[in-house]
């Protein structure tokens, strides 16, 4: 026997081991991520999810995941892979895999797809999204009464609507809280990049920012404040709770793992239906991490406030009057913005300085 | 102990002999690696090495193999030229970029019309734009005697914040709800590069990509233009003599690696990316050049090359989902293989020799 037809009859065994690995009735699910797995932030708690999953239904799931996937088509093809091997369900979680979701659901009509943060959907393509803007609310109300310098930094990443509507979010919630305060925004051009966001912060600091805000993943920012003393900074995505009590004063915490794990229950009771879902504070989605007590307390019992009127939807954070950066108007008192034009928002709010890049 | 001798000729036998040497000890130190990240080595070698071309979904692998290659060969080539010639164009990622930009560019120009010249003019633009770019370290080291590494690698950066702006910007998708990103060339069939034949995985980039390797081997073997691109990089005093104007070798070696390079982007960008976005680039560009140099800077060994290139990305990424083996650790498997290739590379130049005769001097 040819070392070739050896070889080639143990790959023949293996693929049969695998095949009948698929035929089981083990529901599978697939994750892929944009990020590091230990990424600290966004793509961290998307894993979180995958493990509750399978904490959930133990012996009756099988996840697979693919971590730092680029965009195109690397992504194309890792989903693709997915799909192939078995997935019945397949979570992309980034904005960016948004054309290669559609591209193999179409050839995967069986599988279902889930796609984060995206717009397109098809009848085995779902999209979900969280309402983080809820939870950049509160951080806005903490910011803006801790802020001593007034100055309050703002790192974003790119200039796309998700990040536009933090940004509005919690500036309308400081100047609430502060008519005084400012903001300071640095582009960072990235999800994750510890360097860039460390310089960032740095910037932000010596522009004499004394709370900083992040709408990027790393802990980077919280490591520069540290450093430099009396700066209170927030957790992005995940809880950074290793930053609590200070400089880290609270969080936003993206909690995927109900939904996950709904999802994932649909598929086995073969009633899962594409849908568009955008969940915030009220569903669990969005969490308020621990507001630490650097903070004062009349401020936390406000911020807890804010977050429970959210959570019953009480209060809508794009409530008029409100008016656009260039003067004209927007929202008319008692008006609430909806969500065509929140998921689209192009534009910053009265008061914020600077532009958006274009 | 041994000391290292400097041969008189440079060795045949060890030119031919290291790529398969520096693949076989990055086999040896991956086994390692993947032993100490708790996996199994040998299973991780096999998925790597063996899945994709014989396992059981090799029929989808096999193709994708061939549109991973494509780019990293058609780069490498370009690349290839200049590096025999000593000009060290480390920047084709930006050109890779420009060439990817302005194929889109022409084509989202012409969007919706539907014509059969569109197709051709983004690949004259993809060319053209690479080309471009540079040109940019080619003319500053031509007037200013500027370092052509440190420029073109610069303008790498230049490039990707102008690849940002035009995602954000000038570029971005009318009807795409204010997020960033091209409209997407695979739904425009007259942009779209698709496979010429479905599910082979060979579009227009690849039969380029083959077409470059049997030009530079016709021009390098056959054609006074290689011979003095070989002569400029073996003995540049000897070059002048035979009449070789570095400043035209400047050109014609960046230029080419450029217009290469811009191909590449514009294949991609209209093919298996389909559209500009923030992230489009994924380093085709910086990997290119291990390409080149495992392939000895010889035109069929960086065809060779560029396919073991890609069935290691391939397999790598099998042996991520399969495994559970980190990103990283892939990352690091294949640095692992330069490394060893440029290490092992002494010994074409050097031979080892016992240190005893030194001592007794």
């Amino acid at each position: 026997m040819t070392i070739t037809k050896l070889l080639a009859g143990a790959a023949l065994a293996l693929g049969l081991a695998g095949a009948a690995g698929a035929a089981d009735d083990k529901t599978r699910v697939g994750f892929i991520y944009v990020g590091p797995i230990g990424d600290g932030g966004y793509t961290f708690e998307h894993n979180q999810g995958r493990l509750a999953v399978e904490e959930h239904f133990g012996d009756k799931v099988e996840t697979v995941y693919r971590e730092s996937v680029p965009e195109g088509a690397d992504a194309e093809r890792a989903i693709t892979e997915m799909a192939l091997k078995g997935a019945d369900l397949i979570f992309t979680t980034s904005f960016g895999f948004m054309d290669a979701t559609i591209a193999v659901a179409k050839k995967f009509p069986e599988v279902k797809f889930e796609h984060a943060t995206g717009y397109k959907t098809a009848p085995n393509v779902s999209t979900y999204s969280a309402r983080f803007y809820e939870g950049r609310a509160v951080q806005g109300l903490i910011a803006g009464r801790m802020t001593k310098s007034n100055i309050v930094g703002y790192i974003a990443s790119y200039p796309i609507p998700e990040v536009i509507r933090g940004i509005n979010a919690a500036f309308i919630h400081a100047r609430k809280a502060n008519p005084d305060v400012e903001f300071k925004i640095v582009w960072a051009y990235t999800w994750f990049d510890p360097a860039k966001e460390a310089d960032a912060a740095q910037a932000l600091i010596e522009q004499g920012a004394d709370v900083i805000l992040q709408h990027t993943d790393s802990t980077a920012p919280h490591a520069a404040a540290e450093k430099a003393g009396g700066i209170a900074t927030f957790g992005q995505a995940s809880d950074m709770a290793e930053y609590a009590p200070f400089p880290r004063v609270s969080s936003i915490i993206d909690n995927w793992a109900p939904y996950y794990i709904a999802r994932t229950q649909a598929v086995m009771d073969g009633t899962w239906q594409s849908h568009e879902v955008w969940q915030g504070i009220g569903d669990g989605m969005v969490e308020i991490g621990e507001i630490t007590d650097a903070v004062p307390a009349d401020v936390k019992a406000d911020a807890l406030a804010l977050t429970a009127a959210i959570g019953s939807g009480a209060y809508h954070p794009f409530t008029g009057p409100l008016r656009r950066q260039d003067g004209s108007g927007w929202l008319a008192a008692g008006e609430v913005a909806d969500d065509p034009t929140l998921l689209g928002m192009d534009f910053f709010v009265e008061g914020l300085t600077g532009e958006i890049p274009q | 102990m041994l000391r290292l001798e400097r041969r008189p000729q440079p060795s045949r036998l060890w030119a031919c002999a290291t790529p398969p040497l520096a693949v076989a000890i990055t086999m040896i130190a991956g086994t390692a690696l993947f032993a100490a990240l708790g996996k199994d080595p040998v299973a991780a070698l096999r998925t790597i090495f063996w899945e994709p071309l014989f396992g059981e979904f090799a029929f989808y692998y096999r193709p994708q193999m061939l549109q991973k290659g494509a780019p990293l060969i058609l780069i490498a080539i370009g690349l290839s030229l200049g590096f025999r010639a000593g000009i060290w164009n480390i920047g084709a990622e930006g050109q890779y970029i420009a060439g990817a930009l302005a194929g889109a560019g022409v084509g989202l120009a012409f969007y919706p019309l539907d014509a059969w010249y569109i197709f051709p003019l983004m690949v004259a633009a993809g060319a053209l734009g690479g080309w471009a770019w540079a040109m940019i370290p080619a003319l500053l080291k031509i007037r200013f005697g500027t370092n052509e590494i440190l420029v073109s690698l610069m303008l790498v950066y230049v490039a990707e914040q102008l690849l940002a702006q035009m995602s954000l910007g000038t570029l971005k998708n009318p009807e795409g709800m204010g997020f960033p990103g091209s409209r997407n060339l695979q739904d425009y069939a007259a942009a779209h590069n698709a496979e010429i034949v479905a599910g082979t995985g060979i579009h227009w980039g690849v039969v380029a990509a083959l077409i470059s390797v049997i030009w530079a081997h016709v021009l390098l073997q056959h054609h006074i233009l290689g011979f003095h691109v070989r002569l400029a990089g073996q003995a540049p005093r000897a070059a002048r003599f035979a009449g070789v104007r570095p400043s035209r070798m400047v050109l014609f070696c960046l230029g080419t690696a450029g217009a290469l390079a811009g191909l590449a982007g514009m294949f991609e960008v209209s093919g298996p990316s389909g559209q500009i976005g923030i992230d489009f680039n994924v380093g085709y560009g910086f990997t290119a050049i291990i390409v080149a140099f495992l392939g000895r800077l010889s035109p069929l060994g960086i065809l060779l090359a560029g396919m073991l290139m890609a069935l290691t990305y391939i397999g790598g990424e099998i042996a991520q989902s399969d495994l559970s083996l980190p990103a990283a650790a892939i990352r690091v498997f294949q640095g692992m293989l330069l490394f060893f290739l440029l290490a092992v590379d002494l010994l074409t130049n050097y031979r080892l020799r016992p240190r005893v005769a030194e001592a007794a001097r």
